[in-house]
Order: structure tokens, then C-alpha cells, then sequence
């Protein structure tokens, strides 16, 4: 059964609030992790572990430096878990 | 004397303003120093779970877990010997009132004997577990020995330097001498100081059990840490940081602070005797408290009150005895001794630390703490130990060392002066 954005997204609010302890109500789509959610470079490397094991996907390195937004994020989730 | 050099001697006189710990006693210094007083100890039996095979199943844990203290998000972020020092640095500031002071005039000394083990052992079993994708990228920031100076240093915004002196169950005390250094040199103004050690782990204790330096008491826990007794049998392994503020007189004076004592000393030797035993001459021991003396120009009979680095080990004990008693000789009965160690158990890296604030208390409330468990006094002994009640010490001005000796042959004294 394909994932949805919206099931990503929470998936991802709950990995963002563990992680860097930005409350869930905080996360959205056209958050910037770094400018908006204080999300450090050594933080988005555990954000990117954790969505890994999380959505059973694998996000290349490459790919994270694209990922600026939570919603960069969640599209290439989405895409790759489909 | 000229004007001069009084104004000098005065301008570098450097004076305890701010104290924080977290301790096996207390999750604070009030706490911790009322159950000194009261010779409790912080021993417990760990888990029986924890590691069956270990000789050792005691030790003296915190009193308070770091959860209860800290932001959940901080601490994954940090290493436990970290979270201990955050957590003793931020009472030490808030209690010497916050100084404002120019950031480039800020400094911080703050040791570990071991750094952060737990980081290392606990990350290793996640790479064989899980690979390296899952270690954690805080993984190095978190073990390295200087991340809880580090850290502090951050919180603080400290850039006038920031230092991790690295000698075994001497550093604590070593970083109140580099810090004392740091202000005599005219580096800074103020100085976070201190120690800290969180490792409480079957690796380090099956590596220090094996050298048979581990009390093996395990059935009487709270008894097992027992400086000076007869059947003392190794020390018990603790956990916790000390931290201690540090300014020039005129900077506290100039700002209105409350002072404990003057830090107005430091010995620093070593044996050059062998890598974990004392050399039984404790020669260089007494050196260091000679030198840390001159270094305060304090003179023997001023000396009323020492904190001994007394671990309960049955070689050492004997021989930092034999140390004082070279280096005090006729004045040896003036001196009040205590061995906390017996309620604490031994901070390694944060022992000299934490020893350093009780010495500072001893002189600001004038009460020299009590040492516990002392039921035969081994007879090779000759020193006036403060067993089982505090002891007064005398009004007027007052001085007091505390020893702190390190694997690897390292010895420091330090020398402080009441206010």
C-alpha cells in the first residue's frame, strides 16, 4: 500500500521533535531545517538515519544536501518509498 | 616590601566565588555538603543484572539522574560526564551571581580523567549491532576528553581559552591549578573550573577490578569505601563533576561577590616511580604539598585542615600518610584530616574538583567534614583524622591543602587560604 505525504509528514514531525526537540506543531511543509527549525548538519544526519529505518529507504548523500525544506524531505520520502 | 609589590600581591590574589556540584551525595552543593556533614554515604550495590561476573557490584552513582535536571534533547546530545559538568557549571555561575565579564576574559578548566567512555563503549556496541550508518554523528564531540570543557565553554561564551587537563584522579585538581595559572598570568578575569567523570561502566571497572584496586565489599556497601581502616580493600568507583568559580579578589571586591576562600596555591610533581602504583617514599607527594605551600606563601603551621586524596586502597593510603607526615612533621597534629572519599567515593577526574569545594566550605563554614567507616585504625597511621563527626576549626585566618594523586605518578596540592 503506497505511503501518503501526510503519514511521511508525521512520520517526519516525530523524528524532527525527537531529535532536535522542535515541537510537532512547529513542522511544516515549507520549514527550512536549518534557518527556521535549528536543525544543525549533525542533527539532519541523525534526521536522515532515523527516516531511513523509519519509511525502509535509503537517502544518498547527495540527495540530503537538496533537502533544505521539510517538504524537499517528505516528496523525495514519498517518492522513494513508492 | 615596596607599595608596588603590595599592590601587585593584592591585584593577583585569587578567590573562590561560585561552587556547583552533582555529586553521590546530592544533586547540588547544599545537599551534598549537608550529607558530608551528616557522614552519609553514596554507595549503593549496582543492579544485580549489571554484570554478574564483576568482582566489584558497588559503586556511588549520582544521587540525582542528569533527566531530572536537563532538557531531554541537550542530553542526547551529550555524554554523561558532560551532562554532570553542564549541570555543576551552571550552579557554580548562577551561585557566584552571574558575573558579567568580557567574553575574551572568560576562561574554563574543566578535566576528565577518562573522557567519555560510556560514548565510546555504548557507540562501539551500535556499530557492531546496527553498522556504521547508525553511529551517531555527536559520537566524537561526546567521547573526546575536552567536550565537557567544551561544552561549558559554549554555554558560557568563554574565549579566553578553553582547557582539559588529563591526569588520571589528579585532574580535577590540575584544572583548579590551570586555572589559577590562567588568572596569574593575566589570561582572564574569571575562570569556570573543575572535573568530571561518568564512568560507571563493566569495562573500566573490570579493568581497574583486575588490578585489584576495587573494594570488593559488595555486601556492605554503604561501609565499603574505608580510608585508613585496617581492612580496607580497595576504593569504590563514583560519578559526578565539581566546579568552582574563580576570579581575582579585585574583580569580586568590584563587584560586590560573596567569597569562600582564596585558591592561593598549587603543588604540581611527579614520581617517576611506576604507572599506577605510589611510590612508597611518597617523595614526590610530599614535594607537591611543599611546593603548593611556598607557591601560596603559606607556612606549615598555618595549615589546619586537609582533605587527603585517602582512596581506601591499602598501599595508597599508607603512602600519601607517610607523604604528610614528611612534609607537616612537628605540625602534623594541628591538622585536621579528612578522607570524604569515604562518603563519596572516588570522582577520578571529578575527585579533586568536588575535594576542592569541600576544602572550600571547610574554611568558609569552619568545619573540617568527617571521614566514615574508620573502625580499626590501621596502625601504620599517625595523622589527626576527623572520624565519624565534623570538627571546628579555629577562627582567625586559617589555611588548608587538598591532595590529589593520579595514575601515571601524578601529584597536586592545593593550597587555599580563608577569607
Amino acid at each position: 500500500m503506497a505511503i501518503t505525504e501526510q503519514e511521511v509528514l508525521a512520520g517526519i514531525k516525530e523524528i524532527v521533535e525527537e531529535v532536535a526537540g522542535v515541537p510537532g506543531s512547529d513542522i511544516e511543509m515549507s520549514k527550512n531545517f536549518t534557518d527556521d527549525l535549528d536543525v544543525d548538519s549533525l542533527s539532519m544526519v541523525e534526521v536522515v538515519v532515523a527516516a531511513e529505518e523509519r519509511f525502509g529507504i535509503k537517502i544518498p548523500d547527495d540527495q540530503v544536501s537538496g533537502m533544505l525544506t521539510v517538504g524537499d524531505a517528505v516528496n523525495f520520502i514519498v517518492k522513494a518509498a513508492n | 616590601m615596596s607599595l608596588n609589590n603590595q599592590q601587585h600581591q593584592q591585584n593577583d590574589r585569587v578567590v573562590i566565588t561560585g561552587l556547583g556540584t552533582l555529586s553521590p551525595l546530592g544533586r547540588d552543593v547544599a545537599s551534598t555538603w549537608e550529607g558530608l556533614l551528616a557522614g552519609k554515604s553514596g554507595v549503593t550495590r549496582l543492579p544485580e543484572d549489571w554484570s554478574p561476573d564483576m568482582p566489584t557490584q558497588i559503586a556511588a552513582k549520582v544521587a540525582v539522574e542528569p533527566a531530572e535536571l536537563m532538557d531531554r534533547v541537550e542530553m542526547r546530545r551529550l555524554d554523561r560526564s558532560e551532562q554532570f559538568a553542564l549541570i555543576a557549571a551552571r550552579e557554580a555561575w548562577a551561585d557566584a551571581g552571574s558575573p558579567e565579564v568580557d567574553p575574551t576574559r572568560l576562561g574554563v578548566v574543566i578535566a576528565s580523567g577518562i573522557g567519555g567512555v560510556l560514548t565510546l563503549l555504548n557507540s562501539y556496541d551500535v556499530l557492531k549491532e546496527k553498522g556504521v550508518r547508525s553511529v551517531s554523528p555527536h559520537t566524537v564531540p561526546m567521547l573526546m576528553p575536552n567536550g565537557p570543557a567544551a561544552h561549558v565553554g559554549l554555554e558560557f561564551g568563554a574565549k579566553a581559552g578553553v582547557h582539559t587537563p588529563v591526569s588520571a584522579c589528579a585532574s580535577g585538581a590540575e584544572a583548579l591549578g590551570y586555572a589559577l595559572n590562567m588568572i596569574r598570568s593575566g589570561r582572564a578575569d574569571v575562570v569556570i573550573a573543575g572535573g568530571t567523570e561518568a564512568a560507571i561502566h563493566p569495562l573500566p571497572m573490570a579493568g581497574f577490578a583486575n588490578m585489584k584496586a576495587l573494594s570488593t565489599r559488595n555486601d556492605d556497601p554503604t561501609r565499603a569505601s574505608r580510608p585508613y581502616d585496617k581492612d580496607r580493600d580497595g576504593f569504590v568507583l563514583g560519578e559526578g563533576a565539581g566546579v568552582l568559580v574563580i576570579e581575582t579578589l579585585e574583580h569580586a571586591k568590584a563587584r560586590g561577590a560573596k567569597v569562600y576562600a582564596e585558591v592561593a596555591g598549587q603543588g604540581l610533581t611527579s614520581d617517576g616511580f611506576h604507572i599506577a602504583a605510589p611510590d612508597p617514599e611518597g617523595t614526590g607527594a610530599t614535594r607537591a604539598m611543599l611546593t603548593a605551600l611556598t607557591d601560596a606563601n603559606i607556612s606549615a603551621d598555618e595549615i589546619v585542615h586537609l582533605n587527603a586524596h585517602a582512596t581506601s586502597t591499602p598501599a595508597g593510603d599508607i603512602a600519601e600518610a607517610g607523604a604528610i607526615t614528611g612534609a607537616f612533621k612537628s605540625h602534623l597534629d594541628q591538622i585536621a584530616i579528612s578522607a570524604t572519599k569515604s562518603m563519596t567515593g572516588h570522582l577520578l577526574g571529578g575527585a579533586g574538583a568536588i575535594e576542592s569545594i569541600f576544602v572550600a566550605l571547610a574554611l568558609h563554614h569552619r568545619i573540617a567534614p568527617p571521614t566514615i567507616n574508620i573502625e580499626n585504625l590501621d596502625d601504620a597511621i599517625h595523622l589527626n583524622i576527623v572520624r565519624d563527626k565534623p570538627r571546628a576549626l579555629p577562627s582567625g585566618d586559617i589555611a588548608a591543602l587538598n591532595n590529589s594523586f593520579g595514575f601515571g605518578g601524578h601529584n597536586v596540592a592545593i593550597a587555599f587560604r580563608s577569607i
